[in-house]
């Protein structure tokens, strides 16, 4: 018991950090543009199909330093040439712009490189157990991806809260409008700001991409659960969005490892009512909707507490 | 006057190809071409085309050409009717479908329907990998034919295999949440119970369809429960990423799969460093000893970047020839006729038969274990160096299984 306790706190934590590398960048361009980037996990798969490429050209390290640039061109340059044109039209122009997005990029990406999983290899220098612990590894990447969100998180925070940049950020978080009635270069920003935000998803693809799977539906299947973690946190909280990604990764890792159902906890259904859709429900075991736990938690947090856990503006 | 010329414009070629269309077999191939299947639907799709060029090689079936018809059904029961009519509509007779027994069901169903109401006009559905066995159960039809191995008959091979593995002691189910993974755990249960009672079930999982991005909680679960052996039917990045937090937890367990080949499977299990740890049963792999099966895979391999993962879909093609060669007519009815109970040399070898009570293949089946080769394992998977090794071979006599199915002839 002790021993699936630990291990199950350990795995949570990991799944939360990955979580939190992604919901970063998310939680950044939404506090900054007002924007709901719904292509974000997009750019995190490209972070993952741009590190195996040049990884398999120049290697891993080079690629985690040259992915996130690239696709942070990528990000400033669909800021500067299609958001900004769709601003004018409004939020609704915006959000059906990124979300059209996502699905140009998911077929390109297809195109390029199939429809298969890639080869995406953990570096040599990172693949061997960093500690065994109750007779299980944990792999030193995976620590290697806890430490990277721990730096990233740190740095986000002194840059956000002790630098110039991080003052006007942090002004056109309440008060955007002002911030450009000030004479700041405001598009500047925001295409900087949108340039950062993709490539700290490509950061977590070039980082995620060996830990998990590389390959054209990855943003599909983590995209969901990243506004989760921003709306739980708080929307543009990047403490929030650190809590709520340990928090979301911790509920779901907890959640697979019960077994609990209402027959558990209450004896057997009576015989009456087997052939029936209360037999369903009773015999459900916790592990078995663990999957949407993250998602019931949205719709608490949107019901009772709308501004999220850590968040500071009403949406 | 322009109106109609510019009518007769568009709707001229249309019967031209309606005409054209009389020349051609069209064999309907609904499978997700798009969404989380498509890197299984893609491979199968071409595997079709191969096997078709294959036929018009020889100058088709009765003189006439064969050609696949692509149709994307996503993965979904409602789109894939969607998708039949519109078949049927442009003058398709045949269908073929693999993924998804939710799908399979639903076609069957729609396919008997659409016989009943338009005689005349019939459609055979050919089924190359839906494995729920109700297919050919409960819920047979005269209009379904199926060349895979249902699940009931992989697990009685697994379980007869595991039978003579002393070493097996705890075993751990972990499988999809819908109704192939409900049948593979079910199964799996009952088999081992009476083939194996001393063999303790320590865990029985079901989890979302190709929704988990991280398996690392699941493999925590199987560790903390002392498994030797886990059974799972998992498939697609189902089983890839369950193989990879294994590998990641560094959990050494044997592991019994039905799709363990599938796309990104073999990827997986070498990098989680499993030497002839992974089994694998179906009916049939590339490193059998059989030399005509041998040149298909070289030539296969040649021409698209996959292996051979459907030994069962050259069977299904080429005794649709034979069926049709047979009744000396393409007419659905007749070749069904010539289907049933239709004994064949199988693509591996051997023999199997297309059993006419319930309309279900029977052939040798194999077991076989995934890692490093000798001199007789010619081909590796996904280029990773390892390759499939037969363990185990099941005749088709053994492999037959009673059924419950009472066919409606037309």
């Amino acid at each position: 018991m002790l021993e699936l306790i630990v291990i199950s706190t350990l795995n949570g934590v990991l799944f939360g950090m990955l979580l939190f590398l992604m919901a970063s960048g998310l939680t950044v361009i939404f506090s900054m543009l007002g924007v709901l980037n719904f292509a974000h996990a997009s750019f995190y798969m490209l972070g993952a199909f741009f590190g195996f490429q040049i990884s398999r050209w120049v290697g891993f390290w080079p690629a985690l330093l040259i992915a996130p640039l690239l696709a942070g061109a990528i990000g400033a340059g669909v800021e500067r040439y299609g958001l900004r044109r769709v601003h004018k039209n409004g939020h609704v122009a915006e959000l059906l712009f990124t979300f059209g997005l996502a699905f140009a990029i998911e077929e390109i990406v297809q195109i390029i490189w199939g429809k298969s999983p890639v080869d995406f290899r953990v570096p040599p220098l990172l693949d061997f157990p960093a500690f065994t612990i109750f007779s299980t590894n944990y792999p030193a990447f995976k620590m290697f991806m806890l430490a990277v969100s721990i730096v990233i998180f740190v740095g986000l925070l002194v840059v956000l809260k002790k630098t110039r940049i991080g003052l006007i950020v942090q002004a056109a978080l309440t008060h955007p409008h002002m911030v450009g009635h000030l004479g700041h270069n405001v598009g500047r920003i925001f295409m900087l700001v949108f340039g950062v935000g993709t490539a700290l998803a490509a950061v977590a693809g070039v980082i995620a991409g060996p830990a998990l799977v590389t390959q054209s539906n990855m943003a599909g299947l983590l995209g969901p659960i990243l506004f989760v973690v921003v709306v739980v946190g708080g929307l543009g909280s990047l403490p929030g969005a650190f809590v709520a990604s340990l928090l979301i990764g911790l509920v779901q890792t907890f959640a697979v490892s019960m077994n609990g159902s209402l027959a558990g906890a209450f004896g057997p259904l009576s015989p009456d009512y087997a052939a029936t859709w209360l037999s369903d429900i009773w015999n459900v075991t916790i592990a078995q909707i663990a999957p949407i736990m993250p998602y019931l938690l949205l719709v608490l947090i949107l019901i009772f507490r709308p501004m999220g856990l850590l968040g500071t503006r009403d949406t | 006057m322009r109106k109609l010329a510019m009518i007769a414009a568009v709707a001229l070629p249309m019967f031209g190809t309606a005409a054209f269309a009389q020349e051609t077999v069209k064999i309907g191939y609904i499978d997700p071409l798009s969404g989380g299947g498509a890197s299984v639907g893609e491979v199968g799709y071409k595997t079709f085309q191969f096997l078709a060029d294959e036929l018009n090689a020889k100058g088709g079936i009765l003189g006439k050409k064969v050609e696949i018809v692509p149709l994307d059904n996503k993965t979904n029961p409602q789109e894939s009717l969607i998708q039949a009519q519109k078949a049927i509509d442009a003058g398709v007779r045949y269908v073929t479908q693999g993924n998804g027994s939710s799908v399979a069901g639903a076609l069957s169903d729609f396919v008997t329907k659409f016989n009943d109401r338009n005689p005349g006009k019939e459609v055979l559905y050919f089924n190359y990998a839906a494995v729920d066995p109700v297919l050919t159960n409960d819920k047979c039809s005269f209009w379904h034919f199926r060349w895979d191995a249902n699940s009931d008959i992989k697990m009685e091979a697994l379980t007869n295999y595991m039978k003579g593995v002393p070493a097996i002691k705890k075993v751990y189910l972990i499988n999809q949440d819908y109704s192939f993974g409900e049948s593979v755990r079910t199964t799996a249960k009952k088999m081992l119970a009476s083939k194996r009672p001393d063999i303790q079930v320590v865990g029985d999982e079901l989890h979302p369809l190709l929704k988990i991005t991280d398996f690392a909680p699941y493999i925590a679960k199987i560790k903390a429960s002392g498994a030797d052996s886990v059974i799972t039917g998992n498939w697609g990045q189902d089983f890839a990423l369950l193989l990879k937090a294994a590998a990641d937890a560094g959990l050494k367990v044997n592991w019994y799969t039905y799709y363990a080949g599938g796309t990104g499977g073999p990827t997986a299990v070498k990098q989680a460093n499993l030497n002839h740890q992974v089994f694998q049963v179906g009916e049939g792999i590339p490193n059998i000893d059989h030399k005509p099966s041998q040149e298909f895979e070289k030539a296969l391999r040649a021409k698209y970047d996959f292996s051979l993962f459907y030994p069962r879909a050259v069977n299904e093609m080429r005794m649709f020839a034979a069926a049709a060669e047979k009744a000396k007519s393409l007419d659905p009815v007749k070749v069904a006729a010539a289907l049933e109970g239709m004994e064949w040399d199988v693509f591996n070898g051997g023999k199997g038969v297309m059993r006419k009570s319930d309309h279900q293949f029977f052939q040798p089946m194999y077991i076989s274990s995934l890692g490093e080769r000798s001199e007789k394992e010619p081909f590796d998977e996904e280029k990773t160096g390892w390759g499939w090794k037969m363990v185990a071979k099941i005749d088709t006599a053994a492999t037959e299984l009673p059924t419950t199915c009472k066919m409606e002839r037309p």
